[in-house]
């Protein structure tokens, strides 16, 4: 099969026009010899099956960048027929330098430049005859924001791959190239580009004059991300309850008949586990859909570069940027597509260590065992003060952890990140961004939650004559074994072993309360109430708040990094730390009191 | 004088710049090279990042690294 491979700069919209031609058919590939996994799609061009592959966005062929070595492995090791490089427009000052390095592979071009809409308001006018002749490659301009010019460029690709229908390898003693590249561009861009000296101040500039204002630029922040916020729980988390009510309804109306005649044991197994673990995936697409969809919106119009630009004082002192903020920010919602959000980080020590700082955010799930443990056990006057605790300790916790692991996962790369003019995002766009979210979680971290949900299952229930959850299943035994661990903290083994179901997921640990108990819902405020005194229950929600992300963060992690590793220190260091906190917590009121 | 030492609103042009061969290539892709005009937009509070505009490309970098670049004032 044909093979293109898609190239540009950050910020030239090159992800645009492969989702423009290629629509929500990509899949993420694996390539022999190249670390990260690449988007690729087939594509019917003329007569002939093509691969179009995307690489991830670079500055130079000779660059150390993690993303600027996958490209620079790819062209190493895999031979193709054609470079589609992207350019910006707008830009081509600096940006024509990419295809004068990409020439000395000797592999066959096509120059598209992207954002003519752009470049056209801005007054830059370009010679694309002269570009054509100095590159010895067609040059063809498009939008690909607006479609238009697509045809063209479609056009071109089939009549190049005519002419090249063999594979190149690209010549490797181009990768190290000389400095001639500088002068060359700079006699090429005067030769081909001319734009206005004297710029007249954009509506970009003058939105920036706001909201990177010295002291009005991060309360507008804290507002913006306080709006986002609403907007993708608010829109997220119906739908996610819609979701949870029909998986109840098809559980109550037709598996439990169908399955009430089997016995007992692996009734249980499909119901209480297999179905419980396939229904905990489910109820996290819609939330995942609708973040990427509004996290494209963010992305896309440029505020996020402006984001790291305001918070970076802060954040550069912990070893993260102002992206990492955001994302921690909007973990307060649910974790998962926060550490799936990561991705628009590049450097994989400052994405590692965003991922282990955003499980301490203090999720909607988790939310609602604070609320209702408090709500039973505090006076209603002290019950605000208790939630505020467990905020201001959720923060604590996320940048201690910054700050100790912050040479562990260092980032190797300066903050050097451009601000694109503020942009209005397609429809379409997004509906292929979380369309593919959706569909990455489903494969990678899909299967890893059921067999959690089954693990959990199976030392809840084991043996199957005990009562589920009680003292006589292996969970119980386990809880007995671990009392001296949690005695120092005032949790109890029945206490315990709700934490073993907060781990498949946060939001069952209430539910798992009332079995543990042996009481319905609404009396375990009551049973709490009169079995824990307040420094206990405090000690218990420190410890919920804390200790393990729930299954699906973890998986998410997993899938995401690539590591178990990771997945493991993401699992044990918060286990450490909520016991040191709940410990210190604990035995610091007995000791007052 | 260096490019974090500029004024917002001053530019300047780049004479010299103190980095290692990967920076270098970097700040090279974003435009940032001998003999280049730049200039300064604003300043982010708390000795947080600069914003400059090369051609037409706005950046942010941290001061650490600006302090890097040697400018003569235009």
């Amino acid at each position: 099969m044909k093979r293109v491979a898609v190239l540009g700069m950050p910020n030239t919209g090159k992800s645009t026009l492969f989702n423009r031609l290629t629509g929500a058919g990509a899949h993420v590939g694996n390539w022999p010899g190249v670390t990260v996994d690449l988007l690729a799609a087939k594509l019917l061009l003329g007569d002939a099956m093509v691969e179009l592959v995307d690489l991830p966005g670079f500055y130079n062929l000779h660059g150390f960048s993690e993303d600027e070595q996958v490209v620079r492995r790819f062209l190493e090791t895999q031979p193709v027929n054609l470079l589609m490089v992207v350019l910006n427009a707008s830009q081509l000052d600096r940006q024509l330098a990419l295809p004068l390095q990409l020439k000395e592979l000797g592999v066959p071009m096509l120059v598209v430049l992207n954002m003519i809409d752009e470049s056209g308001r801005l007054g830059v006018r370009i010679d694309l005859d002269k570009l054509e002749t100095a590159l010895g490659a067609p040059v063809l301009t498009l939008s690909a924001k607006f479609g238009r010019g697509l045809e063209k460029v479609k056009q071109e690709l089939a009549r190049q791959l005519q002419q090249h229908p063999r594979l190149t390898q690209a010549r490797p003693a181009a990768f190290d190239q000389d400095q001639r590249i500088e002068r060359e561009l700079d006699a090429l861009v005067s030769a081909s580009v001319t734009s206005p000296i004297h710029l007249p101040p954009s509506a970009t500039d003058k939105l920036d004059k706001v909201l990177l204002h010295p002291w009005l630029g991060l309360p507008l922040f804290f507002l913006m991300m306080f709006m986002l916020f609403q907007a993708i729980y608010g829109l997220g988390t119906p739908l996610q309850d819609a979701m949870a009510w029909l998986l109840d309804h098809v559980k109550a109306d037709w598996l439990e008949p169908a399955t009430a005649a089997w016995p007992e044991a692996l009734r249980s197994l499909v119901v209480e586990g297999l179905f419980d673990g396939l229904g905990t995936v489910l109820t996290f697409l819609p939330i995942i859909a609708v973040f990427f969809m509004l996290m494209a919106v963010v992305e896309d119009s440029g505020y996020l570069a402006r984001a790291a630009f305001l918070t970076d004082a802060l954040m550069s002192r912990l070893g993260l940027d102002g992206r990492a903020f955001v994302m921690q920010l909007m973990g307060f919602g649910c974790n998962v597509p926060a550490i799936m959000g990561t991705r628009i980080m590049r450097s994989s020590g400052l994405r590692a260590l965003t991922m282990l700082i955003i499980p301490f955010s203090l999720c909607s799930a988790r939310l609602q065992v604070m609320v209702f443990v408090i709500a039973a056990t505090f006076a209603p006057l002290a019950a605000p003060v208790a939630l505020f605790a467990l905020y201001v300790t959720s923060f604590a916790a996320a940048f201690l952890t910054a700050f100790l692991f912050r040479h562990r996962y260092a980032s190797h790369e300066p903050l050097l990140l451009e601000l694109p003019p503020y942009r209005l995002p397609t429809w379409r766009f997004l509906g292929v961004e979380s369309w593919r979210a959706v569909r990455q979680f489903l494969a990678g971290a899909g299967g890893f939650i059921v067999v959690g949900v089954l693990l959990v299952w199976f030392l809840t229930h084991y043996p199957f004559d005990a009562v589920p959850a009680g003292p006589d299943t292996l969970a119980g035994r386990l809880a007995d074994l671990l009392a001296p661990v949690f005695a120092p903290l005032g949790i109890d083994s029945m206490l315990s072993v709700a934490l073993l179901f907060g781990f498949v997921a946060k939001e069952i640990v209430i539910g798992a309360l009332a079995v543990i108990y042996g009481v319905g819902p609404d009396a375990l405020g009551a049973v709490l109430s009169a079995r824990l005194d307040w420094a206990q229950a405090f000690s218990f929600l420190l410890f919920t708040l804390i200790y393990t992300p729930c299954l699906s963060t973890v998986a998410a992690i997993r899938t995401e990094a690539k590591s178990w590793r990771l997945a493991a220190l993401s699992v044990a260091w918060p286990l450490l730390l909520a016991w040191l906190a709940s410990f210190a917590f604990y035995q610091g009121v007995r000791a007052l009191a | 004088m260096t490019l974090n030492q500029l004024r917002p609103d001053a530019s300047g042009v780049i004479e010299a710049i103190h980095a290692g061969q990967d920076l270098r290539r970097r700040l090279c892709g974003l435009g940032l090279r001998l003999g280049i005009r730049v200039r300064v937009i604003r300043h982010s509070p708390l000795n947080g990042p600069l914003q400059v505009r090369v051609g037409h490309t706005d950046l942010i970098l941290r001061r650490t690294d600006a302090a890097n670049i040697e400018v003569s004032p235009a």
